[in-house]
């Protein structure tokens, strides 16, 4: 275990004009920890996580990242380049609906390839065994790698997309609703994956949901936010079993009882 | 003898926001240790806060005041104060659980339920899941339940595999809550052969035990909860 975070975050606000997106977020990511993002539509939890993977700037604040080398770097003071090859490389981003994280128009193998040739492997048939692997890792039959995700149902879909983000061995993953539209035992399947693969691979996870569940099952830490703003955060299970702010409190007294 | 776990002046409520913020107060003034090789009882009727202090002391409940300082590797930490990293470190290596019920994951058979614990402090996962069998042959759990997932076991054998989960690391210090609420006599008896094999081990435990012979039993002294009353603290 390393003493260092690996993305430190201070301050962080977005503004769209004189809208809040979210305001004045601070955190520590350690490596291997998964933190949850929980809260409302509207409540600046996918901002955050826009920021954070720099598909969008923030108003102000910093955000820095532990790279490869050991050294923090200022996301936002990175090349626009070198902010590519990070996202390429050392990180990985799930998108809810697997059509904005896939190339649906070639093969199942491509999606997954594609990624280790942008890391610079070119050998086809190196690429060929390593897609395969890890096609049968989400559970894809290796009979589907020449299908394309068009014939694929939504969890398999979601299955590839993460196969495409994990292939290049990340540190750290976006995911935004992994599990949102997806029927309830296809998401447990999905869920028990990720688990699974977090573990085994060490990763770092940055999970928005607003599903408190999904929240419980898959991450330590949690952070709620309403209103651009974290109004509570913490182990995840102490958020959940002992919410403190009125907020949450609202959110855990409305979960259904199944 | 040591003494890895020492809980001072520690008080626990709840604020209900959605109930015009009334303030529920649970307990007040908790203090009291625990040795090595020892296992503390805490006693009071249902309500008194017993569940309430077990929560506290695992990081799960949030505490209002006070210290509850545990030896953590090589130092001491004041776990009503440490960072979620901190509380899970000390989940991790220190503090073991045996909640009254099974949180099952969808998928994950009864075995590996039981091994994670031990793979999640590095064990190698073939020798975890070996040591997760004979713990579930000890407590009677049939072996073709082992490779299932136990969401759709009996309130017993949930149990069961709830409690190899939290016996299966050697973490100093172990809390049980009503870990044989919903056994039979003779699994009963394995679990207080379970404790006692810990507490020649040096571990310390403070447990909840609603049965009076398993409390007979495994009990070296009862800390009596009904004393840390909220109400009886003047305010």
């Amino acid at each position: 275990m390393t003493d260092e975070p690996l993305l430190r975050v201070s301050a962080l606000s977005k503004f769209y004009g004189s809208r809040i997106g979210c305001e004045n977020v601070s955190f520590d990511l350690w490596p291997g920890e998964v933190l949850a993002v929980v809260g409302e539509s509207g409540s600046g939890k996918t901002t955050l996580l826009n920021c954070l993977s720099t598909r969008l700037l923030p108003s102000s604040g910093t955000a820095s990242y532990r790279m490869r080398d050991g050294q923090f770097r200022e996301l936002y003071r990175m090349s626009e380049a070198e902010r590519r090859f990070l996202m390429r490389t050392d990180w990985g981003f799930v998108h809810q609906n697997p059509a904005d994280g896939l190339r649906m128009t070639v093969s199942a193998g491509a999606n997954v390839g594609e990624r280790l040739m942008a890391v610079g492997d070119r050998h086809y048939g190196k690429i060929r065994a390593t897609a395969v692997d890890w096609l049968s890792r989400v559970e894809i039959d290796e009979d589907r790698i020449d299908d394309e995700p068009r014939a694929f149902s939504g969890g398999m879909r979601q299955r590839l997309q993460i196969a495409r983000n994990l292939v290049t061995g990340p540190r750290l993953v976006f995911m935004d609703e992994p599990t949102g539209g997806l029927d309830v035992s296809v998401q447990a399947r999905l869920l028990d994956l990720l688990r699974g693969l977090v573990t085994d691979l060490g990763l770092a996870a940055i999970v928005v949901t607003h599903d408190l569940a999904v929240a419980r099952l898959l991450s330590q830490r949690m952070m709620v936010m309403k209103d651009g703003r974290v109004v509570e955060s913490g182990l995840t299970d102490r958020v959940l079993d002992d919410p403190r702010a009125p907020y949450t409190q609202l959110l855990v007294s409305s979960i259904l009882q199944v | 003898m040591a003494t890895p776990l020492v809980v001072s002046d520690v008080a626990k409520s709840f604020t209900m926001h959605l109930r015009d913020g009334i303030k529920l107060p649970v307990v007040a003034g908790v203090s009291f240790s625990i040795r090595s090789g020892e296992c503390a009882v805490l006693g009071g009727p249902s309500g008194a806060g017993k569940s309430s202090i077990l929560k506290m002391l695992y990081g799960n409940y949030a505490v209002d005041a006070g210290q509850i300082i545990v030896q953590h590797e090589d130092g001491l930490i004041d776990l009503a104060t440490a960072s979620p990293r901190t509380v899970l470190a000390v989940r991790r290596l220190t503090i073991g659980y045996v909640s009254q019920f099974l949180r099952t994951v969808p998928r994950v058979s009864a075995l590996d339920v039981v091994a994670e614990p031990l793979v999640e402090r590095g064990e190698d996962r073939e020798v975890a899941r070996g040591k997760a069998r004979a713990l579930l042959a000890q407590l009677n759990l049939l072996e073709k339940l082992w490779a299932l997932p136990p969401a759709t076991f009996s309130g017993g054998e949930q149990q069961r595999v709830n409690i190899a989960r939290g016996f299966i690391t050697q973490h100093p210090i172990l809390l049980l809550d009503e870990p044989t609420a919903s056994l039979d006599a003779s699994n009963r008896d394995v679990v207080i052969a379970l404790i006692a094999a810990k507490k020649a081990a040096g571990v310390a435990l403070l447990g909840i035990f609603h049965d009076h012979d398993v409390r007979e039993a495994v009990a070296d002294r009862v800390i009596d909860v009904t004393a840390f009353a909220a109400g009886k603290i003047a305010a």
